[in-house]
């Protein structure tokens, strides 16, 4: 019989979906007394507070409580990393504007809002640091150890170059913007139970963030995720504050508690992605071939820590993209600034390291009068030579080189760049620009414990399948994934497996739903889980019929043993007679990978993923507006999983990706009020910013070396890079301006300002 | 006033009919339908018009046929519905209980990843199914335009457009076949009162006509009109306002005709910007690209040109453009009336020319002259669905000596109000229009605009952009127009 894994089935949840039925967290029924809660923000960026009278708020219409740090009967912390660094709520000093101080708790959420503010708070300000620079110079501490990845004599190569150049990158933030924001639901339970369904990517974390505010201990607290309306790492940490406020009203109340901020306080209150100023100095040759590379990496972490350790440690993982540097020296700055804390965010610091490579890849073909893509080609990492990373890990699976070829070739590359130099040398308003950039990303949680996963499968003695998990859905199919290799391993069909609500009851200590890992973990634990079954029903079959193993097959929903053959659900009923286990708990670990932090070496990464983009753009140099309108993209998944899901994840993360660098910006007032904090002033992109041509092909060929579930590879993050191309198309368009002399330096987001901007200093210095 | 009060705003949900005595001025239909109803399909992502998760849609009768366009309901008021047909995504389904072809096709096209736009965008997209049975890109992109989703990238949710339009069956989909019959039962709502509630949380009015809008504001002069409510739904779920009592104006035809004369279009200040669409097409052609900008299609399908006017914004998209067609303005109290030139109208930021009780009753805007050039521009940070950052608008006569006779230039988004930049225009009036003039007028930009930093773009940025659209706007004189062109690769 076909398979199901390796075809394109839809999500399993899109017929609920389109229908509206599909069960969010708002959409669930609410028991007889539900309250409702709402935060009471900071209105300060960095201030003592002198006073906080709450009186009006506990008088208002509805009012049932309010709470402060003192409600909280555990600790007053959410720090991820165990700092303790991370308030429920502030208790004598705000750290930024929007920083959580009280919550109310009304009988409906209106009300709760109207009477969240009316808070009294007297301030006193304290000196602030809201940027980088401004950390930078005010000496601001760290809010993590810094990393240094060193291979090689960086400073000695550097001063044998032939040639060398330095420069600094900005490089925006980004506001996850899942579409569902984020909400908790707490209902209290028995003794000091409570259950908590909370839009969250890492259950097992809002477990133990619940149970250390409440003071009690994990078996007492369940959290529940059936699926959430998008996360892209926003709901990684982030959900902690939520979950941790109604389950501390809950318990104080004993009634149900649903919390879910308006989108402004959402986006005030929770991380992003963070920014980053990258330092930059590169030694290269006559042939662009770089021989020596420092970076200094620069991220506005926000008031704590949260995983900006991690996160800037990945950004250094990835300043190499595809490319190899024969000595090098990188170093993070996890800077503390009064700005929320940021937090994780589809790449993980990743994608700001491959933007600054691609930079200085594009520096030194401006250097050079070369096309960027000559420069990038001869820096690729060879395949068993020049393969060794800054990070020391061995490449040991690069197809960099036939991706790029082939995209080269299927894109026209080459003879559409020649048609737009020659576009841009006729003059004009309208300008074009053409860029292939390539991605490398490496796959493994850096935290190596965390690459662990757990599953939990029944066969009920009907032959009905339930599948759990402890990976989390949140739109990138995971479920259905996972549920193709279980059907499979059973020869059953799609409907005869029950994809179930990831439950911290069903499957412990699991793991966030992040670094791209969902599919590799979950696939691998749940196909272990579904082994652990059918090794058991083999033997039963093997004695009970007295076939061989071999001759006992699971296919089209039915088993054969010998000459015997059984429906999958009367095979399973005789098994259940026969007193066969038929529920099995599965594990997996990821294996090889290690990471020594100290010394900077090690093999974090299990495998890489690949692909590269070619984008077109057009610039109006009168206002600096553009399009994007042309992109080709050849994306590595190995051998997939589902191909549908999977080109799901690339447009849309590549669409993710260009939304961070063109039109998505954050802006923050003097007062540290964060402007931009609603989709009235943040801008993602819209259907009409998708190019027109948009050709994006899964690599056919590709299969994943190492032993990955069913030798797929990971595709959540990898796309999202894709869009650096974008940027230095738009680039290469603001460079035409002064016939291409000049690298424009483009921070990013490279919105429509930033362009005119570059334009008519270009065009300046060209004395027009 | 006209007959005897009605006491309930009553309409017509999906199959069920609702009558709501007992109503707060603000409540949204968003709520309604989730908490009220327990329709939980219609999503919040927002709760201020400007994601369309909580799109569904709504018919009213327009004349004696029934037209159904999307909404935003998170900034909907439920008493604005008096009289309409709400549809939301419940209300869909394709032959014995499947799915509708839009839902079909959305899931064979991957079109739902996390599923929480979905319901949003199957409601934008099966307005667009009915309303057009073979849409194009450009008219698929904008049925989307208030639609965001932040996981697929969009390019399924295409497909899946075109592929719901080849599978056809308009005939046989629900709204279609029962047109008639929701027709009669909204005529059967129609009983030409007044309706009003008061209650705890405020009072509900919604005048039987305009003469009785005029009066019940005479009335009660600080009431809050509210037309679209696309401005006034955010006071209320952003900055939880209060606005009671409430007089609702988006019902009334009076307020919806548009005259159209030999040299002038006289139109109800609450004509949508969706109404306008056809008078655009035949005289103002030149504000086609321009006006399907603002906003997505669920705002212009409900926000006004007299409540973009009234707002009083200095980032509103359409008082430049009116103000250099000449437009003017008749405000009426009670029995009174008078006629303002809409740029007189902006006196400082937050202040019009406008009396507590006074409304806007009508619009009149001179098509531009035949010999005239006329041309709008808007310059956001994203192309569509974004305010402004600055707006201009241009009109120019020039003499036979190619001498300018007369210019008008008025920007958005450079001043605390719509403003005419005078400076410029007097160092351009009686010279020739010619590339050198053009560039010595820009200095004068200074002189006219100190504008603001903001969320949306910095002060030297508005100055920079303001400068070139006006050598934009000499380029397209001339015939050297450049513009960015969706599909141009
Ligand atoms: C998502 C979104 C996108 C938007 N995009 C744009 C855009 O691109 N460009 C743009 O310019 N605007 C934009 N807007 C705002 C725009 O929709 C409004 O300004 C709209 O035109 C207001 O009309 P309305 O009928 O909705 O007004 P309402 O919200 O009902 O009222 C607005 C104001 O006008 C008053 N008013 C209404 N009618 C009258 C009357 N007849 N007499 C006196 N006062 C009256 C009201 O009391 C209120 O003060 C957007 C809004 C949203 C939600
Ligand atoms: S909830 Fe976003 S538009 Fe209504
Ligand atoms: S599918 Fe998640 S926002 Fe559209």
């Amino acid at each position: 019989m076909k398979e199901v894994t390796h075809t394109s089935v839809v999500h399993d949840s899109a017929e609920k979906h389109v229908r509206g039925c599909a069960t969010y967290i708002d959409d669930m029924v609410e028991p007889a007394g539900t309250c409702h809660a709402c935060l009471g923000l900071s209105q300060r960026a960095h201030a003592k507070i002198i006073s906080l009278d709450l009186e009006t708020v506990r008088g208002a219409p509805g009012v049932i409580a309010v709470l402060t740090h003192k409600d909280i009967p555990g600790r007053n912390d959410i720090s991820p990393t165990g700092l303790n660094d991370e308030p429920v709520f502030a208790e004598s000093e705000v750290q930024f504007f929007g920083q959580p101080m009280f919550g109310v708790v009304a009988k409906t959420r209106e009300q709760a809002r109207r009477a969240a503010s009316l808070a009294k708070v007297v301030y006193e300000d304290l000196p602030k640091a809201l940027t980088i620079r401004q950390a930078e110079t005010t000496g601001s501490a760290l809010v993590t150890a810094p990393l240094t990845l060193r291979r090689g004599d960086a400073k000695k190569a550097m001063k044998k170059a032939q040639h060398r150049l330095s420069g600094t990158m900005e490089i925006g933030g980004q506001d996850h913007f899942y579409l569902e924001g984020q909400i908790a639901f707490a209902i209290p339970g028995e003794d000091e139970d409570v259950t908590v369904y909370s839009s969250t990517q890492h259950p097992s974390e809002v477990q133990h963030m619940v149970a250390q505010a409440l003071k009690v201990r994990s078996n007492a607290v369940t959290v529940k995720v059936r699926r959430m309306g998008g996360g892209f790492g926003g709901k990684e940490t982030q959900s902690n504050l939520f979950a941790v406020v109604a389950a501390v009203a809950a318990k104080k109340l004993g009634r149900a508690v649903k919390i879910r901020p308006d989108r402004d306080d959402d986006m005030a209150a929770t991380g992003k992605r963070h920014d980053f100023v990258v330092g930059y100095e590169v030694g290269f040759d006559d042939g662009g071939k770089i021989s020596a590379l420092r970076g200094d990496f620069a991220a506005r972490c926000g008031f704590s820590a949260d995983l900006s350790g991690p996160v800037t440690d990945r950004a250094l993982f990835h300043a190499d993209n595809a490319y190899y540097y024969p000595a090098v020296e990188l170093n993070s700055h996890p800077l503390r600034t009064n700005t929320v804390s940021n937090t994780a965010f589809r790449g993980f610091g990743g994608p700001q390291g491959v933007l600054a490579a691609e930079r200085i890849i594009e520096e030194i073909a401006f250097a050079l009068g070369k096309d960027p893509l000559e420069v990038r080609k001869a820096n690729f990492y060879g395949t068993t030579s020049n393969n060794i990373t800054p990070y020391h890990q061995e490449v040991r699976d690069n197809i960099i080189h036939r991706i790029v070829e082939e995209l080269e070739d299927s894109s026209k590359y080459q003879k559409r760049r020649e048609e737009i130099v020659a576009f841009n040398n006729s003059g004009g308003i309208i300008r074009r620009g053409i860029a292939l950039t390539p991605v490398k990303f490496g796959i493994s949680f850096t935290a190596t414990w965390y690459n662990q996963a757990g599953a939990l499968v029944h066969i009920y003695s009907d032959g009905s399948v339930h599948l759990n998990h402890g990976g989390t859905e949140m739109g990138q199919g995971l479920n259905i994934k996972v549920a193709q290799v279980v059907a499979d391993a059973f020869g059953l069909g799609l409907c005869d497996i029950k994809i179930t609500a990831t439950a911290t009851d069903k499957v412990p200590n699991t793991s966030a739903t992040a670094a791209s890992s969902g599919s590799d973990l979950n696939g691998m634990a749940a196909l272990n889980g579904a082994k652990q079954i059918k090794e058991r029903l083999v033997a039963f079959a093997v004695e009970k019929y007295g076939c061989s193993a071999e001759e006992v097959l699971f296919e089209s929903g039915r088993v054969r043993a010998g000459s015997r053959e059984f429906t999958f659900a009367d095979f399973v009923r005789e098994a259940y007679l026969a007193r066969v286990q038929l529920s099995a708990a599965g594990f997996y670990k990821t294996p090889d990978i290690y990471w020594d932090r100290e010394k900077g070496q090690g093999r974090p990464f299990f495998y890489y993923a690949y692909g590269a983009a070619v984008s077109e753009v057009f610039i109006d140099t009168l206002t600096g507006e553009y399009m994007v309108d042309r992109v080709d993209i050849l994306h590595d998944v190995g051998k997939s999983l589902n191909p549908a899901i999977d080109l799901g994840q690339v447009e849309g993360g590549f669409v993710q990706g260009m939304g961070w660098l063109t039109t998505e910006e954050l802006y923050w007032n003097e007062e540290g009020r964060l402007m931009s904090h609603a989709p009235s002033t943040y801008k993602i992109p819209l259907a009409l910013d998708v190019p027109r041509v948009f050709n994006v092909e899964l690599a056919q060929w590709s299969t994943n070396p190492e032993r990955t579930i069913r030798r797929s590879k990971a595709v959540g993050e990898p796309p999202l890079m894709l869009a650096a191309s974008v940027v230095e198309a738009l680039s290469m368009a603001v460079a035409s301006v002064a016939g291409y002399r000049e690298c424009p330096r483009l921070a990013s987001p490279v919105t429509p300002e930033r362009v005119l901007m570059a334009v008519t200093r270009l065009q300046g210095e060209r004395g027009q | 006033m006209t007959g005897p009060l009605r006491k309930s705003v009553r309409f017509w949900l999906n199959d069920e009919l609702v009558e709501l005595a007992d109503l707060p001025p603000t409540r949204t239909l968003l709520d309604f339908l989730r908490l009220n109803k327990r329709l939980t399909g219609s999503k919040e992502g927002c709760a201020e018009g400007d994601c369309g998760a909580c799109t569904v849609l709504v018919g009213r009768l327009a004349g004696d046929s029934l037209v159904y366009e999307s909404v935003t309901a998170c900034i909907r008021f439920v008493a604005s519905l008096d009289g309409c047909h709400v549809v939301s995504i419940e209300h869909l389904r394709g032959a014995e209980g499947g799915l509708h072809p839009v839902q079909q096709a959305l899931v064979e096209h991957h079109g739902s990843q996390c599923g929480f736009c979905t319901p949003g965008i199957v409601m934008s997209l099966y307005g667009l199914w009915m309303a057009n049975a073979s849409p194009d890109v450009d008219d698929i992109e904008e049925a989307l335009q208030g639609n965001l989703c932040r996981c697929t990238g969009y390019s399924p949710i295409v497909r899946a457009a075109f592929a719901a339009s080849k599978a056809g069956g308009q005939g046989k989909d629900v709204l279609v076949a029962e047109r008639a019959s929701v027709i009669e039962k909204l005529e059967a709502l129609r009983d030409g009162r007044r309706v009003e509630i008061w209650g705890d949380e405020g009072g509900i009015i919604l005048p039987a006509d305009v003469n009785d809008l005029a009066e019940v504001l005479a009335e009660k002069p600080h009431a809050t009109i509210v037309a679209g409510s696309t401005d006034v739904g955010l006071w209320v779920t952003k900055q939880m306002r209060e606005i009671s009592p409430v007089v609702f104006a988006g019902h009334l035809k009076q307020l919806r005709m548009i005259v159209e004369g030999e040299d002038v279009v006289s139109i109800g200040a609450g004509v949508t910007y969706m109404d306008f669409m056809p008078v655009i097409e035949r005289h103002f052609p030149q504000l086609a690209g321009f006006w399907s900008r603002i906003g997505g299609q669920q705002v212009r399908n409900m926000g006004t040109i007299g409540g973009n006017i009234a707002n009083g914004s200095p980032i509103g998209d359409t008082p430049p453009a009116l103000i250099v067609l000449g437009a003017a303005i008749t405000l009426r109290k009670g029995d009174k009336r008078r006629f303002v030139r809409l740029e007189d109208y902006f006196i400082s930021y937050g202040k019009q020319d406008r009396e507590p009780g006074e409304f806007i009753e009508s619009i009149s805007i001179p098509y531009p002259g035949e010999k005239e050039h006329f041309a709008v521009y808007k310059v956001s940070k994203r192309r569509d669905e974004d305010i402004s950052a600055l707006s201009g608008a241009f009109r120019l006569r020039l003499g036979e000596d190619n001498k300018v006779a007369e210019i008008s230039v008025v920007f958005g988004g450079m001043a605390e109000i719509p403003k005419r930049a005078a400076a410029v225009e007097k160092v351009l009036l009686g010279k020739e229009w010619s590339e050198a003039n053009v560039s010595a007028a820009v200095a004068a930009f200074k002189q006219d605009y100190q504008p603001l930093s903001d969320v949306r773009a910095s002060a030297e940025y508005r100055l920079l952009a303001s400068q070139n659209l006006l050598r934009r706007f000499y380029l397209e004189t001339i015939g050297e127009g450049s513009e960015l062109k969706r599909g141009a690769a």
